[in-house]
């Protein structure tokens, strides 16, 4: 089940936006979605799609594989699409039962289906194009001013990488331990809500005392190689920004500006919802 | 009573490439009761996967398996009865362990077979007794036992199922000299005292070689080897192309009858071999019997 999610999964590349500092995209995927919210109109979706798609395509990732990230939030969209579509009062279109369609509904249901659809793409190629190391480099570097507030950014990014490395593992792990209590005659698979929560202990028990185990190995291991946190710490690869890096932020911060000017002087106005 | 393997074929990545990552290339092997078979192989050979697939945890994507007869891959087989029948040891099982005393650990195999409540505590009772827990021990923690303790409370899980088959994937990983050694002892000892069919996954041809009756090498997951200790270990050269060697005795055996010690071929265990360099050095009129310990 885990293994099938790609939502917040690297695909390997060597794009530009693979290159890109990690801050750039953190900081632009997060002034993206904010902009994407800005858009009113046909023109404010059609300008978010666009830069969406251009991405998409720098970054040279399948657009097969862009969309499977949509099939964890497929039933949200398809909820919120059918909402938006018959509960939206307005100019009838057509009228069956109870069930009216207007004009109104249908721009609505459109809209918050685009708005939905750029919003996870946007945030789904973030992960795509950075690895979980990367992002939290990106994260320690990007909210270090934070530490001179006293909030350790530096320990909570080493926390995040960790509980990302272990996610596979544990996994793993899970996998075995399901296996071995099946080979008991362990039975997840039927019985009544109750039971299966009850069929659950054996498995919750083990991957626990096997997650502290490690735990403390790894901090054992961090300990002999003389980790002492973030103070005086230098890396193997700093972030450093390049040319391409203060490209990115002028296009990201060209394509907020423009989809200010187009919430502003919004030309098809008549049309938004 | 046997299980029958007809022409396995195994892949984990379920496309149509098969060629791609196929660990089990057509097995064809038929395990007795009566034997203690022992699966050797390098890493990655496809032994573990192989016995997963005798108690259904992985199914085939081609062939057929064949329990008693019958087909375990039938419509309405019987996966619970199947799993008591062929009871399976993964390796380091005592990370499986999640009771607060061992006894309810061991009972809870039983319990899931649906037996009365009197039995399954007569079943765990009895299985503790044969791995070498006694009444006292019940009430423990399995988290305040040794590593080799606590696999054997694990081991125990699974004889209380009582199975007609008994598969061990590595047991004697990670153990002591000599608590491999009590493992060993403890696995052939429900062989001969019980009937159980043994399946011992190992890549340690010296466990294998004192202890098992038949082994079935396997490489690229396909069997290459199969036949008696004996007949397996003198093939050197084909074990060595494969990854594997012969056991440590016997390599010894072999270096000396290099250096012209009169020492027979095929032996495999290290009290064979001890006893033909003693018989050698008594015929020779050598210092024998001080170095007794090898």
């Amino acid at each position: 089940m885990l293994r099938e999610m790609t939502l917040g999964q690297y695909y390997p590349g060597n794009s530009i936006l693979h290159r890109l500092d990690p801050r750039v995209k953190l900081l632009g995927t997060l002034v993206y979605m904010v902009a994407v919210f800005l858009a009113e109109d046909v023109t404010g979706y059609a300008l978010g799609a666009a830069f969406l798609a251009a991405m998409i395509i720098c970054s040279r990732i399948p657009l097969g594989f862009m969309l499977k990230g949509l099939k964890p939030v497929l039933v949200i969209l398809i909820f919120s699409v059918v909402f938006n579509l018959f509960l939206t009062d307005g100019e009838v279109l057509v009228s069956v039962w109870k069930i009216t369609i207007t004009r109104e509904g249908i721009w609505r249901a459109a809209f918050m289906a685009m708005r939905l659809i750029c919003l996870i793409l946007g945030a789904a190629l973030m992960t795509y194009t950075t690895t979980p190391n990367q992002l939290t480099d990106g994260i320690e570097k990007g909210l270090g001013f934070l530490s001179y507030i006293r909030i350790p950014v530096h320990e909570i990014a080493m926390m995040m990488s960790i509980a990302l490395r272990f996610i596979p593992i544990l996994n793993e792990e899970l996998d075995k331990i399901m296996k071995a209590q099946m080979a008991r005659g362990a039975d997840f698979e039927s019985g009544s809500f109750l039971r299966r929560a009850k069929a659950l202990v054996p498995l919750l028990i083990p991957l626990f005392v096997s997650a502290f185990r490690r735990a403390s190995d790894l901090a054992n291991a961090m300990e002999a190689r003389c980790y002492h946190g973030g103070r005086g710490r230098t890396r193997m690869h700093p972030l450093r920004y390049a040319g391409r890096d203060i490209a990115a932020y002028l296009i990201i911060a060209a394509f907020l500006a423009g989809m200010i000017l187009l919430k502003i002087y919004a030309p098809l106005a008549y049309l938004s919802a | 009573m046997a299980i029958e393997l007809k022409n396995i074929f195994y892949s984990y990545e379920k496309t149509a490439d098969r060629a791609a990552r196929v660990v089990l290339d057509g097995i064809d092997l038929t395990l007795s009761r009566e034997d203690f078979t022992a699966v050797i192989g390098p890493t990655g050979s496809g032994k573990s996967t192989l016995v997963q697939h005798l108690n259904l945890l992985l199914r085939a994507v081609s062939g057929d398996i064949l329990y008693d007869g019958e087909s375990i891959y039938a419509e309405d087989y019987d996966r619970k009865g199947l799993r008591s029948k062929v009871g399976l040891v993964f390796q380091y099982p005592e990370y499986q362990l999640f009771e607060t005393d061992i006894l309810s650990d061991v009972c809870f195999g039983p319990r899931n077979l649906g037996l009365p409540e009197e039995e399954v505590r007569e079943r765990a009772v009895k299985a503790l007794e044969a791995v070498g827990f006694s009444d006292d021990d019940h009430t423990r923690s399995p988290f305040d036992l040794s590593g080799g303790q606590k696999r054997r409370v694990a081991i125990a899980g699974i004889l209380a199922m009582q199975p007609e088959f008994l598969i061990l994937d590595e047991p004697a990983a990670g153990l002591d000299p000599q608590g491999r050694r009590e493992m060993l002892d403890l696995v052939r000892g429900l062989h001969d005292s019980r009937g159980t069919g043994i399946v011992l996954v190992s890549h340690s041809m010296d466990d294998v070689a004192g202890y098992a009756d038949r082994i079935v090498a396997l490489y690229g997951g396909r069997v290459v080897m199969d036949g008696t200790p004996r007949e397996i270990f003198s093939q050197r050269d084909k074990l060595e192309e494969i990854g594997l060697s012969v056991p440590q005795a016997t390599q010894v055996a072999d270096e000396l009858r290099k250096a012209g010690m009169d020492i027979p071929k095929g032996l495999i265990t290290v009290d064979e071999v001890a006893e033909a360099i003693l018989g050698y050095m008594k015929s020779h009129g050598g210092s024998a019997g001080r170095n007794r310990q090898c």
